[in-house]
């Protein structure tokens, strides 16, 4: 439609054809954007891939990180990180769920509740690395000891905002309708939002905790002091705990050829990580569009 | 007996209770965590703020071995890359979020969007070795090596242009967030711009609005205040990101001379240096550096939720 009329005017004055030209060039500017966000895209991915597959080995999942020239793998990295993310997840989502239930179900609209949703924002946008700085001082300085624990403990803090805000939203959407009927059965209102809002808002909340994991599985900066890193598999977690990211920051940062190369190995799996996690919650929660 | 009935609307009244409690401890633990920040920032801090007081900020001597701080020069450099940063994204994110609502087949919408999305995704340590191993080569050899040679000392943009053409400087790192926060800006302005209600745009159009006035004249004015909003969330992003920034921005410590200039920001330096410091007041250098940029960003966010408003959840 607004191509032919602006065809139709073209036609008539010099000047119709002169905004023709301006639209034209606009839309050209704007194409040439998308596509050079598509070619960073594009360039990321295709050095990933090319310097992280030839790097891809057996090794690389059941080695420990080797001396600089000699042979060797991550599995410490890929064991310390699943567990800390697995731990700071479990952490995030007890608190994250009550936290959001809280702001959908009982504060909703008052003054609290703003408040809590304010600094939930900005906790959301923090940058990670104070969360590193913060729980460096009130879990490694007092306790004098980099640990799992205290990582996992950063990225919960990390992953902990993204859970309430998808939470809230999710318990949200759901029609008063259901809290009533739970109710008028004489059910107690906790037990309605455990048995039937929690049920209902399930796979949004799973999608918000997918987004979460995807978070902080990059996350590298608030590790740095507070797992710090061990050279050797650490299984318990109040040791110092090895991580993918900041073995990358290590090996890339490193003068020596085949640690750079395992540190492009693990960014690629880091983010083949991201990628399933963000596209599993994409799945779960198109799915919720469409019952 | 009403408030026996009332009390008693269900069995299990202490779990209802406790349930209660816990929801509302959760999200007050929020609350604390935020002003636990902010607390032990300035604790630990505190020591370097009342030796060296508000020169802190105004000195840009940094010297661990004397036991010097002064943090003028990472505030600089996180403004200055934050800022270019901004810029260099803001007209690609509006290019993309108005391609995708204006001039994208439909087919292709959801494909380039969830790309661009993907872009998003991609952890801030592998933008880092990206941009060390790749970006930062190309751009010394293609980039800052003419332009050095091309440049007379004296010219301004001769000034501009100094440094050591490795790569490693502020004007690549702020390429790299650039990057980084583009997908993020695209993807709110899009939806800001889903929110325009459809009469208005088919007015334009009705009208005889090309594409370029009717997103210049409706679009952009109708969600102004909130598009400002998203321009400071990017800045804040710009502002704290910590990885991508340490791997390709040199380092240096004091004042960066010229955009090619090795420099530091507040969160490379931290990065960098807290877990090797070892004198007292070094730790504690770094951690009143922290509480600084937790006030820029902490300021920057709150102004942008207060524009964005309810707008763009």
């Amino acid at each position: 439609m607004s191509k032919s009329a602006s065809r139709l005017s073209a036609a008539q004055s010099p000047r119709a054809r002169r905004r023709r030209i301006v639209s034209g060039v606009f839309a050209g500017a704007c194409v040439l954007a998308t596509l050079v966000a598509l070619a960073a895209l594009a360039l990321i991915l295709w050095e990933l891939v090319a310097r992280g597959v030839p790097a891809l080995s057996l090794d690389l999942f059941t080695v420990d990180q080797p001396a600089p020239g000699s042979l060797g793998g991550l599995r410490n990295a890929i064991v310390g990180s699943i567990e800390m993310c697995a731990l700071g997840m479990v952490i995030a989502l007890v608190v994250g769920v009550l936290a959001g239930t809280w702001l959908a179900e009982y504060g909703r609209k008052g003054r609290l509740a703003t408040v809590v949703r304010f600094f939930n924002d900005v906790l959301l946008a923090a940058p990670s690395i104070l969360v590193g700085l913060f729980v460096y001082e009130i879990m490694v300085a007092p306790f004098g000891g980099f640990s799992g624990y205290a990582g996992a403990v950063a990225l919960a803090f990390l992953a902990t905002p993204i859970v309430v805000r998808t939470t809230e939203d999710m318990l949200s959407l759901q029609p008063d309708a259901l809290r009533e009927a739970g109710m008028a059965l004489g059910a107690g209102r906790g037990f309605v939002i455990r048995t039937v809002i929690w049920r209902a808002a399930g796979p949004g909340i799973l999608t918000g905790g997918l987004l979460a994991l995807a978070r902080i599985s990059g996350e590298t900066a608030p590790l740095l002091f507070t797992s710090l890193g061990n050279q050797f598999l650490a299984a318990n977690p109040s040791d110092p705990m090895a991580s993918l990211p900041t073995t990358i920051f290590q090996f890339a940062l490193s003068a020596f050829p085949d640690w750079q190369q395992l540190a492009w190995a693990g960014a690629l799996l880091i983010a083949l990580a991201v990628l399933l996690a963000n596209i599993a919650g994409r799945l779960i929660g198109s799915r919720r569009h469409r019952p | 007996m009403t408030a026996t009935t009332q009390g008693r609307v269900a069995p299990g009244n202490l779990a209802e209770t406790v349930f209660r409690i816990a929801c509302a401890s959760a999200a007050t633990l929020l609350l604390a965590a935020l002003a636990g920040v902010i607390v032990s920032l300035a604790i630990g801090g505190w020591p370097v703020l009342s030796t060296f007081g508000f020169g802190f900020l105004t000195s840009s001597e940094w010297n661990p071995v004397t036991d010097v701080y002064g943090a003028a020069g990472p505030i600089v450099g996180t403004l200055i890359t934050a800022f270019l940063a901004l810029i260099l994204a803001l007209p690609l994110a509006l290019g993309v979020s108005l391609f995708l609502v204006e001039f994208c087949p439909p087919a292709l919408a959801r494909p380039v969007a969830v790309a661009v999305e993907l872009l998003a995704g991609i952890p801030s340590i592998v933008y880092g070795m990206w941009g060390l191993f790749v970006f930062a080569p190309w751009f010394a050899a293609h980039v800052q090596v003419p332009l050095l040679l091309a440049a007379g000392d004296d010219t301004w943009w001769g000034k501009l242009v100094q440094g050591v053409p490795n790569g490693a400087n502020i004007f690549t790192a702020s390429v790299i967030l650039a990057i980084m926060i583009l997908p993020y800006m695209s993807s709110v302005f899009r939806e800001l711009f889903l929110t325009v209600p459809a009469t208005l745009r088919e007015a334009a159009y009705g009208l005889g609005c090309t594409p370029f006035e009717t997103a210049r004249s409706v679009l952009i004015p109708y969600v102004r205040r909130s598009m400002i909003g998203v321009v400071m969330l990017g800045l804040g992003r710009a502002l704290g990101e910590t990885m991508a920034v340490t791997f390709i921005i040199g380092n240096a410590h004091g004042f960066p001379h010229s955009m090619f200039d090795s420099g530091s920001t507040l969160a490379s330096t931290i990065a960098n240096e807290f877990a090797e410091a070892t004198g007292a007041l070094h730790g504690a250098a770094l951690m009143a550096l922290g509480l600084v940029l937790f006030c820029i960003t902490f300021g920057v966010l709150a102004i942008a939720r207060l524009l964005i408003g309810e707008k763009a959840a």
